[in-house]
């Protein structure tokens, strides 16, 4: 049995940050439900990457919103509203990422919704907090990024800003909203009272940088210098931390004693003794280290420097890593069948529960898909 | 009253990966009691970034461990190991991220802990799972990033590029941190105990799970554009651009639209949808080379005002003097037991309005064990 089972989640939530909870509480055990309206449903349906569509939607809807339910209502329609409040009088949790304002026009925000069900778990995810001056711009992940620092951290000085090139900001607001829904949820097994919870983009990827931020309060204000070597894995690591080219491919250096592995390599670093200097002087020991290693094949460095105890790898792409028996061993991908016929393949829950990995192979829904089956169920008519 | 106030979390992880989880579990008002090895303690204690040290130990440490306890004590000494005992006995939760057997080996594996305490929530994270040819890699951060094709996602084309961040710790320890409160919600219900493993592998992948399922899709590897490269799955002019006095990001807005707001002729004629991202690197070039008449401000003022999704691109010192950032309260100061203070983010979470935040700062090797001994003869 799934930890998460018997709980109802409605899912007002569009996008990216919010949907991919509704995932993982819908993977963990959780029935979740996607209030859509009539006709167009989710904006995410539309936004594609590749221009991809599967069935009417995106692939990225599909990605994000199987193992889900959906329920079409028109909010401003007075019929619609009054069931999705009787919905709400059955629901533990909804979730939504309206920007400030929008739930409390419709008639759906915490204290409405609190005096409908006193004990809903309420849940919002938005932008950049509720007040200040940012409170009303787009939440969306490339401007979260680029205001946050993070674009700081990648690549070289030379580079400018770089971003991380996935949905980073939606990614980790999600698993942060994940905690406070489930913290909420056990607050409420204790208290039997309503709990509302509210994450931000901005605040998760300041949190997601919080050991480089916290160095920087306390340096004096140092912002990150990156190397100006291209592969440097780290503005704040010491050498060799980073990707170097071999003589076929590429190959990655984690953190490690400098000295052995200058003398594994074949490096002469006899003027970098001192442990700081490995930090100081970090970009003339890479290229000193990049000149031995493009020597070499990929996979003879990796024969000398495993054998050393070396913390290394190779640079794998999809199409290396997915058929490796590294990965295959973990059972990662796993089919969807579509509900007009036809699967999909894609990724698991990364989490295991009692030895047991969480499959699902429920697709995305089609829009509208279990509106009778819900109002028959939770007799909504 | 916070969620996780009556919980008792007995740590034996170290690094980043699980310290961020139990970090997450405390903040949310669970007690965490590090166990940490006599003399070194947790080997992040003296894993420098930048050659910054704080108070005699890393900044790092500082960040991941504040408001938690420590209790030193030697896993392999029998004396040692009654008293870790007591405290794993009446732990909720009990979690590490030793690599695969060595908890088997100290005794402190999920069965021998579930005999004694059933209803115990044990977490574990890996580098690669418990099988497989991968499992006894170390489970480091970049070579995670190198194993599962993150690097060719970043930077321009070319050769790889990791992301600046230890990113799949981070992604480990929040997945950790959800499974754990998953099982503890329901133990909170019914009692139940359960084992909850994650690894950084499975979180990595994860975290990919948008670009992995185009790649079984359609079977093309990600192409990132020649320059202003944000997102290889995406058209342009999806971007950060440099303008006369510094940096923006464009999100969004139609070639042919953007060309008319911004007064660039050369973006009129992609008026096909599709050439935004089929013809994207030559649409780039051109923004990228008109951005740089004129200052970020002026060219904000005017995608703004037609809901164009753009921003200025900030480091952290003009971040910090924003009142954007300023009224997130996201900075507190924290005080370790000898008086030392220091400033960190907080816990990015907020409950019925409040924040989680916390005065106490990191532990010192070992400075709890008094106390804990005197609770557990008491």
């Amino acid at each position: 049995m799934k930890p998460l089972e018997g709980l109802l989640i409605l899912e007002f939530s569009q996008f990216m940050a919010a949907p991919t909870a509704g995932l993982r509480l819908a993977d963990l055990g959780a029935r979740v439900i996607k209030i859509e309206r009539p006709v167009k449903g989710e904006a995410g349906r539309q936004i594609a990457i590749r221009n991809i569509f599967v069935d009417g939607s995106s692939l990225v809807f599909h990605t994000i919103n199987r193992n889900k339910e959906s329920y079409a209502a028109d909010l401003k329609n007075p019929e619609d509203l009054e069931r999705i409040k009787k919905l709400i009088r059955q629901a533990d949790v909804i979730t939504h990422n309206f920007r400030p304002g929008v739930m409390e026009k419709i008639g759906l925000d915490y204290a409405s919704v609190k005096a409908i069900n006193p004990r809903i778990v309420y849940c919002v995810v938005t932008g950049y907090g509720n007040k200040g001056p940012w409170a009303l711009r787009p939440g969306q992940d490339l401007l979260i990024q680029s205001l946050s620092g993070l674009a700081y951290l990648s690549d070289t000085n030379d580079a400018g800003p770089v971003p991380f090139g996935l949905a980073t900001a939606d990614m980790i607001c999600g698993a942060h909203f994940v905690q406070g829904i489930l913290a909420a949820l056990i607050k409420r097994a204790k208290t039997n009272q309503g709990v509302l919870v509210e994450v931000s983009l901005l605040e998760s990827t300041l949190d997601l940088q919080f050991e480089v931020i916290t160095t920087y309060l306390n340096d004096g204000g140092k912002l990150p210098q990156r190397s100006s070597l291209k592969g440097n894995g780290h503005a704040y690591l010491s050498a060799p931390y980073g990707i170097y080219q071999t003589k076929d491919n590429y190959l990655s250096l984690a953190m490690g004693d400098l000295n052995k592995i200058g003398k594994t390599i074949g490096a002469d670093l006899s003027g970098y003794t001192e442990k700081t200097s490995w930090f100081d002087n970090r970009d003339e020991i890479m290229a000193l280290l990049a000149d031995q290693i493009k020597q070499k094949t990929t996979a003879q460095w990796l024969g000398i420097l495993e054998t050393a105890g070396i913390w290394c790898s190779e640079v794998l792409t999809y199409e290396q890593a997915l058929q490796h028996e590294g990965i295959k061993v973990m059972g990662m991908q796993q089919q969807v069948t579509l509900p007009g016929g036809g699967s999909l393949s894609t990724t698991r829950c990364p989490i295991r529960i009692n030895g047991q990995k969480l499959y699902s192979n429920v697709a995305a829904p089609q829009l509208g898909a279990q509106t009778e089956i819900i109002n028959h169920q939770f007799n909504l008519l | 009253m916070k969620p996780l106030e009556d919980y008792l979390v007995v740590d034996f992880s170290q690094f980043l990966s699980g310290p961020s989880a139990s970090l997450k579990l405390a903040d949310l008002g669970a007690r965490v009691i590090k166990i940490e090895k006599p003399g070194t303690g947790d080997i992040c204690r003296h894993l420098y970034t930048s050659n910054v040290i704080l108070n005699g130990e890393s900044s790092v440490f500082h960040a991941i461990n504040r408001n938690k306890e420590s209790f030193a004590a030697d896993i392999k000494n029998e004396g040692d190991k009654k008293l870790i005992w007591e405290l794993v006995k009446k732990a909720d939760v009990v979690m590490h991220n030793f690599r695969p057997g060595v908890m088997e080996r100290l005794g402190f594996d999920y069965a021998s802990v579930r005999a004694l305490n059933p209803s115990v929530i044990y977490g574990e994270i890996s580098g690669y799972g418990d099988e497989g040819p991968w499992k006894d890699k170390p489970g480091q951060d970049l070579l995670l990033q190198s194993l599962s094709g993150l690097t060719w996602l970043n930077g321009n084309a070319g050769g790889p590029t990791p992301m600046g961040l230890s990113i799949i710790d981070m992604l480990a320890g929040n997945h950790l941190a959800q499974g754990i409160l998953a099982c503890l919600l329901r133990k909170t219900i019914s009692g139940e105990g359960a084992l909850v493993q994650v690894s950084m592998l499975e979180s990595a992948l994860d975290f990919q799970f948008e670009a992995i399922t185009t790649y079984y899709y359609d079977g093309k590897l990600p192409q990132r554009s020649e320059k202003n490269n944000a997102h290889a799955y995406l058209g342009a002019p999806y971007g950060i651009y440099q303008t006369a006095n510094g940096f923006m990001a464009l999100a969004m807005g139609s070639i042919p639209q953007l060309g008319m707001l911004l007064g660039c002729d050369g973006l009129l004629t992609y008026t096909d949808v599709a050439q935004a991202f089929h013809q994207r690197d030559e649409i780039k070039a051109i923004l990228a080379a008109h951005l740089q008449s004129n200052t970020t401000e002026h060219w904000l003022v005017i995608l703004q005002a037609a809901d164009i999704w753009c921003a200025e691109v900030m480091n952290w010192d003009t971040l910090m003097q924003h009142d954007g950032f300023k009224v997130l309260d996201m900075i507190q100061e924290v005080q370790m037991a000898d008086g030392f203070k220091y400033r960190t983010t907080r816990n990015p979470i907020r409950m019925d309005g409040e924040l989680f935040t916390s005065a106490k700062g990191s532990p010192k090797l070992g400075q709890d064990n008094q106390k804990i001994i005197n609770e557990i003869k008491s």
